[in-house]
């Protein structure tokens, strides 16, 4: 095996080589010109819904503002980013092992929910064992949860697309029947929503000494650690391989003798664990309890960073960056332009198609490429 | 494209200048969190913000909203608000209220208002504005019975919480007081005010919902339905106009649907009005005036806060006679000699 992998990370050296700089262009300048086109796209969509140009230009100002321009917009995309980096890295690791997992969503619901139950069920605790206790059990329930797609796929061949969509669906309903549960309910509500984290649960606020309306928490550490384990376990570890050889060729890893049923239910289960803990970052350290919506799309939001990370954990922590800068930042732009804050969904979906369509970036920046393309495949 | 990006960044310059002299000027403003359903949604959020035009029409204030989009929003639009320079913030909705609180003791200096949530004991920088929905939902319960040619009458809700279930509570009280006075039996589908259980969409956003709730309640015999649900209930507006009114009435909530959503007007029998507009109207006035200070602001039948609205189309096919009846139901309520809650 380990011979094998010298080969294959040979190769891969070769082919990076070979590849120069189309490859750098693949990853880096594809993804620059897509924001770009899609921010014009946006303006001009704003024109045509009758905006004067004024409150355009002012409304990307106010989308720069309240993304980074103050202590205050960086708190803000910096809390935006952290589950969207999470779930995606999760998601990530399924694409490089060439499973295609819809279903973080309903694996923050369960994560986050597993989180809040541990949180306030065990609330007598110290936070030193709490807080990593609650954030355990987000990742085991995520982790299990994905794990129902992953051995149904290993062993039935039933396809993870259609049954993560259909487990968010259970997801959803599931929830929404265990926050009525009397154990789980908030005392005096007859709404489904949960009791509250005690605070040794809770991932500590880190800049609420210079302003408690700072809302950054310790999950940017989380998302940190995580970007590198996700760096490690891919490129660096044994099961990292065959998860990345059974996403180039299922068959050929197979023959080579990777077992494709364990690499499927584990792969889904990593990816299950990170939006577990995408769950239990939202629930921990933003929201304080569960509510039936509390994962908010950021499961779905999440495919779009992986892909526009290109499943690379780095990548991934710079798209969820972005997506997040401009979550924080289309509120302030709401707020100071007036402009409906729906145009940054529709930013993000014209980002993410121009990066499904790179050879339509490249035929609208033709300057911005070598021109010939030795692409790699 | 070279040119686009000129061109903007030209206009980025001219932004900033404009921004510069909108600030000079800092009229006394006005910020709005709505809930989710968007600000545009016939009714809830969109009578709230009303209330906001009407103080921009009348003292020439500044006013500003943030949509919610889900629940998790509340906390982050209450915080880009919090950054710029509002007067008053007011936020819409009962599930907004613990951001809403938290935001308000984190920000002793900043004022707020709430719609539909009241706090015990009292948070000194936030007006809770309250509203006797009940009152005006006997009302539309009596005259439903009084309409439905099945004896069957219909209601769901959006989420199962206080000022939703209000609306329903009113509706089937006020449909056993016609019962009590008729000796008949008009039943109502979809809320049990013992068991506290009920139809429920589960959300405020969904059009289809409110169209296969309806739906639902329809093919059981309803013939009158009321969704408590926003937005919701313009789905349940579209069967009805497709159906027929003969065959299935929609009772509206929050605005005068007749008004608010003219293409189907047609369909309503009534609205319960929770006059939102009116009591954000009212605390944007005391905070110009600085009479505002925390606690409890009542809407009821007697000062206008809830009301019944016209019947406008239908108002020819509502007997007299259950007019003359209605008329006395709520100088009943008012006077209190109807009770409408036990």
């Amino acid at each position: 095996m380990n011979e094998t992998q010298q080969t294959m990370s040979l190769n891969h050296l070769l082919k990076a080589q070979r590849g120069g700089r189309s490859r750098f262009e693949d990853l880096v300048v594809v993804p620059i010109f897509a924001v770009i086109v899609a921010l014009i796209l946006g303006a001009l969509i704003m024109l045509a819904t009758n905006v004067e140009p004024a409150r355009i230009a002012q409304s990307y100002v106010a989308l720069l503002e309240g993304s980074v321009g103050s202590l205050n917009a960086v708190s803000e995309t910096l809390t935006a980013a952290a589950p969207l980096v999470l779930a995606g890295l999760g998601l990530a690791l399924g694409f490089r092992a060439g499973l295609f997992n819809i279903g973080a969503e309903g694996q923050i619901l369960m994560g986050g929910m597993a989180a809040v139950v541990v949180g306030f069920s065990f609330s007598s605790l110290s936070p030193m064992a709490l807080l990593p206790l609650s954030l355990l059990a987000g990742a085991l329930a995520g982790a299990l949860y994905a794990s129902i797609a992953g051995a149904l796929r290993a062993a039935t061949g039933a396809h993870e697309v259609i049954t993560t969509i259909m487990l968010n669906l259970i997801s959803y309903r599931l929830l929404d029947y265990m926050l009525r549960l009397p154990s789980v309910q908030k005392e005096g509500r007859a709404d489904p929503i949960s009791k509250s984290v005690p605070e040794a649960a809770e991932l500590p606020r880190l800049l609420s000494a210079i302003d408690p309306n700072l809302r950054v928490h310790a999950g940017v550490f989380l998302v940190l650690l995580a970007v590198v384990v996700v760096y490690w376990i891919l490129f660096r570890s044994k099961i990292g391989f065959e998860f990345r050889a059974s996403g180039e060729n299922a068959e050929a890893a197979r023959f080579a003798g990777i077992r494709s049923g364990i690499v499927i239910v584990a792969a889904m289960a990593t990816a299950g664990a990170l939006a577990g803990l995408a769950g239990a970052n939202q629930v921990l350290g933003v929201l304080g309890r569960a509510t039936p919506g509390f994962s908010a799309g950021i499961g779905f939001d999440a495919i779009a960073v992986a892909l526009l990370g290109r499943s690379h954990p780095v990548g991934v922590l710079l798209a969820g960056l972005l997506f997040g800068a401009l979550e924080a930042g289309g509120r302030q732009m709401q707020v100071d332009a007036g402009v409906s804050i729906d145009l940054i969904g529709i930013i993000q979906a014209l980002i993410i198609v121009f990066i499904a369509a790179p050879l339509l970036v490249r035929a609208i920046f033709p300057w911005g490429f070598r021109k010939t393309t030795g692409r790699e495949g | 494209m070279f040119i686009h990006k000129s061109s903007a960044f030209r206009h980025a310059a001219l932004a900033c200048l404009f921004l510069g002299m909108s600030q000079a000027a800092s009229a006394f403003t006005v910020c709005q969190v709505t809930d989710t359903g968007g600000i545009d949604d016939n009714s809830f959020n969109q009578t709230a913000w009303k209330g906001v035009l009407d103080a921009k029409e009348q003292f020439g204030i500044e006013g500003r909203f943030l949509e919610s989009q889900a629940e998790t929003d509340y906390e982050a639009n209450l915080n880009s608000l919090i950054e710029g320079d509002c007067d008053l913030i007011v936020t819409v909705g009962f599930l907004l209220g613990d951001a809403t609180q938290k935001a308000a003791l984190d920000n002793p200096d900043q004022r707020f208002s709430i719609v539909d949530f009241a706090y015990d004991p009292v948070v000194p920088n936030i007006l809770g504005q309250v509203y006797a929905t009940d009152e005006a939902a006997f009302l539309a319960g009596y005259l439903a019975a009084g309409m439905s040619q099945t004896k069957i009458l219909g209601v769901f809700g959006g989420i199962n919480i206080p000022p939703v279930t209000i609306f329903m509570d009113g509706f089937v009280r006020g449909a056993d007081y016609y019962n009590e006075q008729k000796g008949d039996s008009v039943s109502v589908l979809g809320w049990s005010i013992e068991t506290r259980e009920g139809l429920f969409t589960n959300n405020f956003d969904s059009l289809d919902d409110g169209r296969a709730f309806a739906q639902n309640l329809y093919d059981e015999g309803a013939d009158i339905v009321l969704p408590v649900a926003g937005p919701v209930g313009l789905g349940s507006a579209a069967l009805a106009d497709e159906l027929g009114i003969e065959k299935l009435k929609i009772i509206g909530v929050d605005a005068d649907l007749y008004l608010t959503d003219p293409e189907k007007r047609h369909v309503y029998l009534t609205s319960i009005m929770k006059r939102m507009d009116a009591t954000v109207l009212k605390t944007i006035e005391m905070a110009r005036n600085d009479t505002f200070e925390g606690g409890v602001l009542v809407g009821a039948l007697a000062n206008g806060g809830v009301d019944l609205a016209p019947f406008h189309d239908m108002e020819a096919l509502v007997p007299e006679s259950l007019k003359s009846e209605l008329a006395e139901i709520r100088a009943g309520i008012i006077e209190g000699r109807i009770k409408v809650a036990p």
